[in-house]
């Protein structure tokens, strides 16, 4: 595991590859988040709203982002967590998760993220500040 | 359409972070860590308990603004952030509540935008706030059409 205070503006934390988006992913995170909004899990409804099928709460995606910092929760916590979503994520896409830092002051770790596809895009990207206790 | 709801906000509502939502919620991201669902572990851990995921307030009632509707569907989420004070911690009560911050509206390439800004806010047995998440919601002219009738 990456010691997080060694790391200098530039490293990366290791990046996780998710596996292939499935529609259970998104049943199961509808049933715990209470988002029910049907374009995330049936995909005549996601039709209906223009979709060429379902596509994965951004939410999901951005909860997902965050597991790169929990080996770190004994060193500080995210104090703020910030995303734009940017582009859909549909089923059978293969997400990886990435953090960069860019700044750390000794207090705060400023750490640019996102999350991208198969194919390169990003489909979140933001920024966490981690404080350090 | 929205611009009488800047500033109101919910009465609160009591919610609980309760162990089993936040152990379905952690499976769900795919982040079963310990220091969220062990009890053990969290009991070892500098919290002397188990905490939440950051984006877990996600699952929380903050109540209803009086008169104020949105459809469920055809809203497209922009941008979410969350504001910490310290991580939630499993077991505790925190009284939730959403207020509107803004609206505006934009017309663009795809026609008329509308950009509804929403804090949910949560505050601890205390009274201190513990988290502030920012939505903002778009809005989309087919979506507008649908409220207006």
């Amino acid at each position: 595991m990456t010691i997080l205070t060694e790391l200098k503006p530039g490293d990366s934390l290791k990046s996780v590859n998710l596996e292939p988006v499935s529609r259970m992913d998104l049943i199961k995170y509808a049933g715990a988040s209470g988002d029910f909004n049907p374009i995330h899990t049936i995909d005549e409804e996601a039709n209906k709203a223009g979709l060429p099928g379902i596509i994965a709460h951004g939410m999901w995606t951005m909860g997902n982002l965050s597991k790169l910092f929990s080996d770190y929760i004994e060193n500080g916590f995210i104090e703020d967590y910030t995303i734009r979503f940017k582009n859909m994520v549909f089923i059978h896409d293969i997400i990886t998760l990435n953090a960069i830092l860019k700044e750390n002051d000794g207090k705060r770790m400023h750490f640019s993220v996102n999350a991208t596809n198969q194919n390169d895009q990003k489909v979140i990207k933001g920024n966490i500040i981690f404080n350090l206790y | 359409m929205f611009k009488a709801f800047i500033g109101k906000r919910s009465k609160g509502v009591e919610n609980m972070v309760e162990r089993g939502a936040v152990k379905k919620f952690a499976e769900a991201i795919g982040d079963l860590h310990p220091i969220y669902v062990d009890q053990d572990y969290g009991k070892k851990s500098r919290y002397k308990q188990n905490i939440a995921p950051p984006t877990f307030p996600r699952v929380f009632d903050y109540g209803n603004i009086e008169d104020f509707h949105l459809p469920n569907v055809g809203l497209i989420h922009g941008e979410q952030s969350f504001h910490y004070e310290r991580p939630l911690f499993v077991g505790e009560k925190i009284t939730c509540y959403t207020e509107i911050k803004d609206y505006y509206e934009k017309k663009g390439n795809h026609g008329f935008m509308g950009f509804l800004v929403v804090s949910d806010i949560g505050e601890d047995e205390n009274g201190e706030v513990i988290f502030q998440s920012k939505a903002v919601v778009i809005i989309t002219e087919e979506v507008r059409k649908v409220l207006t009738v």
